[in-house]
């Protein structure tokens, strides 16, 4: 879900994912997310910024072992 | 949505299958410890297209279907205290107890209530100060941390009328007591995603090390899925059992350590049983002596008669991967998604539902080895 809103004094988060949005805490993210940054969610929870270098970079391992093109 | 379509990709799906026949030689079996694994490869036609001496199969990954019953059996008692509201996740409502449901127990006027976080249900209790509400903490290791952020909320709080019935379970116990029981022969395992976005890949290293079997963490789409399979292959094929993360735009070698310290200040492992499992030393979660005022067995009378189940349900098997789904002879003839007997049956994530849903007899029967 991407993080649209932090909102410090709840300690949480206004989200969105397929035009819904709602609040999640942050209570057990492993690394501070900013506006912008894509969150796992689990129960209400954000769980885990979602580092954009490593999709990346898995990306780039399956171009590398299976030659597939993708944008 | 990001980093969804790239890993929907036919094209490249194509090509990972394509390169899982040209390497798998030896006959396999690899078991999604899962439900949502479970569910996507019966969704996406995973088993279809993988070489026939590749077995998949399901796990005891599914939070609802491995509560035991005598869990849901103390958890209907409770909503039959007067100024009880019990909260739970909306899964558990249909699961057969012994002699009812929570479900059925709401129709006959029990307040329950489904809540989305542990927050809704603090938010009830802070609503209800003449009310005890109890929330039925039930799941693994990603639910488990938002139980225990909850109870330090209570404390901060200072509100005293939350209790937590827990039944969490831990996934790597479960994962050694398949191993070690014999029953079944395991090559592989395709570890949870979200539960190792907790834990961390470096929680399966003993039992990689101590069973020489081979653990890749996966992600849920297709690509995600056949990626892991190719991974296991090659390890098998090479007589490898390493630790790997395929699932890495999640999941990190040493896992949420903010999670699971929340985790561990609240909660210590207890011997908890299983559905089919029995029970697994370590495998549960308690709370810890500081915070025990929170929990409902020190302030309800939980005791409850010995545990009825249906003579015919084969939901302990299934979890075990001893049988499939279709070999349970309740399935889709007494038993389905509308008249569960089982709590397999009974959850979007239970192996029985998924197969009900996603699966013909043929399909499944021509790929049992």
């Amino acid at each position: 879900m991407e993080v649209k809103e932090i909102k410090t004094e709840n300690n949480s988060a206004l989200v969105s994912a397929g035009g819904t949005e709602r609040e999640v805490r942050l209570d057990l993210v492993d690394e501070m997310p900013e506006i912008g940054d894509y969150v796992l969610v689990h129960a209400g929870y954000a769980l885990h910024r979602i580092d954009e270098q490593t999709a990346r970079e898995t990306l780039e391992l399956l171009e590398e072992i299976f030659g597939n093109e993708i944008s | 949505m990001k980093y969804l379509s790239e890993y929907r990709d036919k094209e490249l799906a194509r090509k990972i299958i394509k390169m899982i026949h040209t390497i798998s030689r030896k006959e396999m079996r690899i078991m999604e410890v899962c439900g949502t694994h479970t569910v996507s490869i019966c969704r996406n036609g995973i088993r279809e297209v993988l070489p026939s001496h590749i077995m998949l199969i399901s796990g005891p990954g599914c939070p609802v279907c491995v509560t035991a019953t005598e869990d849901i059996d103390k958890a209907i008692k409770l909503s039959h205290e007067p100024d009880v509201i019990v909260t739970t996740f909306g899964d558990l409502l249909r699961v057969p107890g012994s002699a009812s449901t929570l479900q059925e127990e709401r129709a006959g006027g029990a307040d329950i209530r489904i809540v989305y976080s542990t927050f809704d249900a603090i938010e009830i209790a802070a609503n209800h100060p003449e009310k005890r509400v109890v929330f039925l903490g039930i799941g693994f290791e990603t639910t488990a941390p938002t139980i225990a952020a909850a109870i330090l909320e209570v404390r901060k709080k200072d509100i005293k009328n939350f209790f937590v019935l827990s039944s969490h379970k831990l996934v790597p116990p479960a994962m050694a007591a398949l191993l070690s029981s014999g029953d079944l022969n395991i090559d592989g395992f395709m570890c949870p995603g979200h539960v190792s976005c907790v834990i961390g890949a470096s929680a399966y290293l003993p039992v990689a090390e101590t069973y020489h079997t081979p653990c890749v963490v996966a992600g849920f789409e297709p690509v995600d899925i056949l990626m892991t399979i190719y991974m296991l292959v090659k390890q098998l094929e090479a007589n490898e059992a390493r630790v790997e993360i395929q699932y890495k735009r999640c999941v990190t070698f040493d896992g949420n350590r903010n999670a699971l310290a929340v985790m561990d200040r609240v909660f210590e492992p207890c011997d908890v049983p299983w559905r089919g499992l029995g029970v697994i030393p370590g495998s549960g979660l308690k709370l810890r002596t500081e915070y025990e005022d929170y929990a409902a067995e020190g302030v309800f009378d939980l005791s409850v008669p010995e545990a009825r189940e249906h003579p015919g349900c084969r939901c302990g098997d299934v979890l075990k991967g001893v049988i499939l789904p279709l070999e349970c002879p309740l399935f889709a003839k007494v038993c389905n998604p509308t008249h569960p007997v089982g709590p397999c049956m009974v959850s979007s994530e239970g192996s029985c539902a998924a197969y009900f849903r996603y699966h013909t007899y043929n399909d499944i029967k021509s790929k049992r080895p």
